[in-house]
């Protein structure tokens, strides 16, 4: 049994005429102790798919899915009460902006212990004990010393450190994050990439990993949801999607690579003509149409995934 | 945290002496003295005796040191109308300021701080709505007015509580109700805003994927941060309210530190007015030091 089931998520923002459709229909799955990287562009849907799961839309926003399972366990008609039983206990979340993602009034110490005597209870200073351990176990030194310091007193990458151990407070069994890399250093990016790696399979974590970086895909999932428009357009296991990717859209992101060895130094490198299209509530059929050089009359009309172990949504046999 | 304090410190003692100053040259700038003091029916002689006996024919800063010397050890010395040592008028007075600045302040809190949590939490609604309404029709009410139309309706009609005087609790119930409302709005306005910008912040977002509960997000993430703005404005109302309250004084006839101001300044009694000015200066210093450094408390970003 799959660790997360997602099929049929939707997702739309407002109301009446101004109604965008940011989620129409993603479908994955996230087996225990797998890292699922779900790609794509900005806008994409990824990061709102991820806050979906977690229950975490901003107001306004109206969420609705065939399917939602954790665990076996339908979340989608959850209360905000129960939901929040699973938040940070069993389902853990770190974000793309570590530098606003702490409280800043707040020492690391009392924000990483909230969150294990929330959900567990114990002593504060028993959760103290398991968070200076858990610092230590991400790479941050004199972990006695960070639980005292707020987080103005910490760099990018320390605070996105403390943001990955205090996931882990309560041995989350997936945990999903949403870009951890972005506002980073390069140089950091690939640290903490490696120890999100490395945390992953010590731990048996499922990790949903949202990323635009096919880099990063490359490196660490071992499955891939590629993300186009809202949609789930090629869902695969990362070596056959990078062997032989069977969406168009995903054939042009990997053309757009600078991949040594395939791509001759100096050689121009592809790009996608045109833009994403606007998706107003009602529109249907690929998203990808009006930026495909194999689009036909059929691609207006939805499109289901086929190809079943490595599925794509499209029309065209790939 | 030490250096912070030295720092607020040394600049509280500037903004003290240019209070001082300011007291200072005011005073003498609003007339000659020795003729207001001598009265409409005093000879030339009698002015110059009493400028000679206050010291008014000595130059300015010999009578500004002299006058800072022993402000320093709380001599402001005689009143020329009421011929009671000033500082005993002062402290006198004091108590009923004190109380009805904090009754005001306290039920301010009290009523805008839950509310301007209401307005942010349902941002938009019909709540939000409603509780900006009060906080306009708050502002522009006159609180003489709203004095006195309590007077009647509480006092009068109901008979629930006195109104005039300083005999018990019961008597600054209306009038720090009153002047709680000049600062009602202000603070409800600044928390609904604080609240509403901290609820939509990055750490609260990481608060609710941690699964904390609701009241934890509020009250412990969310208002922490969202008070820092209502800490600073609540202690100059408070300032505000302990200086500026003649009106509510006189409303409802309790004679306290605004009220003697008031009467000092009409009957030209320059040395309590000086030392009014003076000691809500300094009140006005503390409290924004006071606010201050309870800041430094709330937010450690601010202790550097």
């Amino acid at each position: 049994m799959s660790l997360l089931e997602i099929e049929g998520l939707e997702v739309t923002f407002g109301q009446g005429e101004g109604r965008v459709a940011a989620v129409r229909g993603a479908s994955f799955s996230l087996a225990r102790g797998e890292t699922h990287c779900i790609v794509g562009e900005s806008g994409c849907g990824k990061s709102v798919t991820s806050l979906a799961i977690m229950g975490l839309l901003a107001r306004g926003a109206t969420r609705q899915a065939k399917r939602m399972e954790f665990d076996g366990r339908d979340i989608s008609r959850l209360t905000e009460r129960e939901m929040s039983r699973l938040r940070g206990h069993r389902i853990a979340m770190i974000f793309q902006e570590p530098m606003t993602s702490l409280n800043p009034a707040y020492t690391i110490g009392s924000q990483m212990a909230e969150v294990r005597t929330r959900h567990l209870g114990g002593t504060k200073q028993a959760a103290l004990d398991r968070a200076a351990e858990l610092l230590g176990r991400v790479g941050i030194t004199a972990p006695g010393m960070r639980l005292g310091q707020f987080p103005h007193q910490l760099s990018g990458g320390l605070r996105q450190r403390v943001m990955i151990a205090m996931a882990l407070m309560n041995d989350p069994e997936l945990l999903i994050a949403d870009e951890p890399t972005t506002a980073l250093d390069v140089t950091i990016q690939a640290q903490i990439l490696r120890l999100l790696a490395q945390l992953q399979a010590e731990l048996g974590l499922g990790l949903l990993l949202i990323t635009h970086d096919l880099g990063v895909v490359a490196r660490v999932a071992h499955r891939v949801s590629v993300m186009y428009a809202g949609e789930v357009v090629e869902n695969a296991a990362t070596a056959d999607l990078f062997a032989a990717p069977r969406h168009p859209y995903t054939r042009g992101l990997l053309e757009c690579l600078p991949i040594p060895g395939k791509v001759a130094p100096g050689a121009p490198l592809g790009s996608i003509p045109g833009m994403v299209p606007k998706l107003t509530p009602g529109f249907t059929g690929c998203g990808f149409r009006s930026r495909c050089s194999l689009a036909r009359a059929e691609c207006a009309a939805p499109v289901a995934l086929r190809g079943a172990p490595h599925l794509y949504r499209c029309v065209v046999d790939a | 945290m030490a250096s912070f304090l030295l720092r607020r410190l040394i600049l509280a003692a500037c903004v003290a002496l240019t209070v001082l100053t300011l007291a200072f040259t005011l005073t003498r700038l609003s007339g000659d003295l020795a003729i207001s003091i001598a009265g409409p029916s005093a000879t030339d002689a009698d002015i110059a005796i009493i400028r000679t006996a206050y010291g008014l024919d000595r130059p300015l800063p010999e009578q500004f040191l002299a006058w800072v010397g022993r402000a320093a050890v709380g001599d402001f010395g005689e009143s020329f109308f009421f011929k009671a040592r000033v500082s005993s008028l002062i402290a006198e007075r004091m108590p009923i300021t004190l109380s009805l600045g904090l009754t005001g302040l306290g039920i301010a809190l009290l009523v805008s701080i839950p509310l301007g949590i209401l307005a942010a939490v349902r941002e938009g609604s019909w709540v939000d709505r409603l509780v900006q309404l009060f906080a306009m029709i708050g502002q522009a009410m006159p609180s003489f007015w709203l004095g006195l139309i309590m007077m009647i309706f509480f006092g009068l009609q109901l008979g629930w509580l006195p109104v005039s005087g300083t005999g018990s609790w019961e008597h600054y119930v209306m009038p720090g109700t009153v002047l709680a409302f000049s600062a009602i709005p202000a603070l409800t306005r600044l928390t609904r805003s604080g609240m509403i910008q901290a609820l939509a912040s990055d750490y609260i977002r990481t608060a609710r994927a941690k699964g904390l509960s609701r009241f934890s997000i509020l009250f412990k993430h969310a208002l922490r941060n969202a008070a820092l703005p209502v800490v600073s404005i609540a202690s100059v109302q408070l300032g505000f309210m302990l200086g500026g309250s003649i009106v509510i004084e006189t409303v409802f006839a309790l004679h306290g530190v605004g009220f003697l101001a008031w009467e000092s300044i009409t009957k030209n009694d320059f040395p309590v007015v000086q030392a009014v000015v003076l000691v809500l200066a300094v009140i006005y210093v503390v409290l924004t030091l006071l606010a201050d450094l309870f800041n430094a408390v709330l937010d450690p970003r601010l202790r550097g």
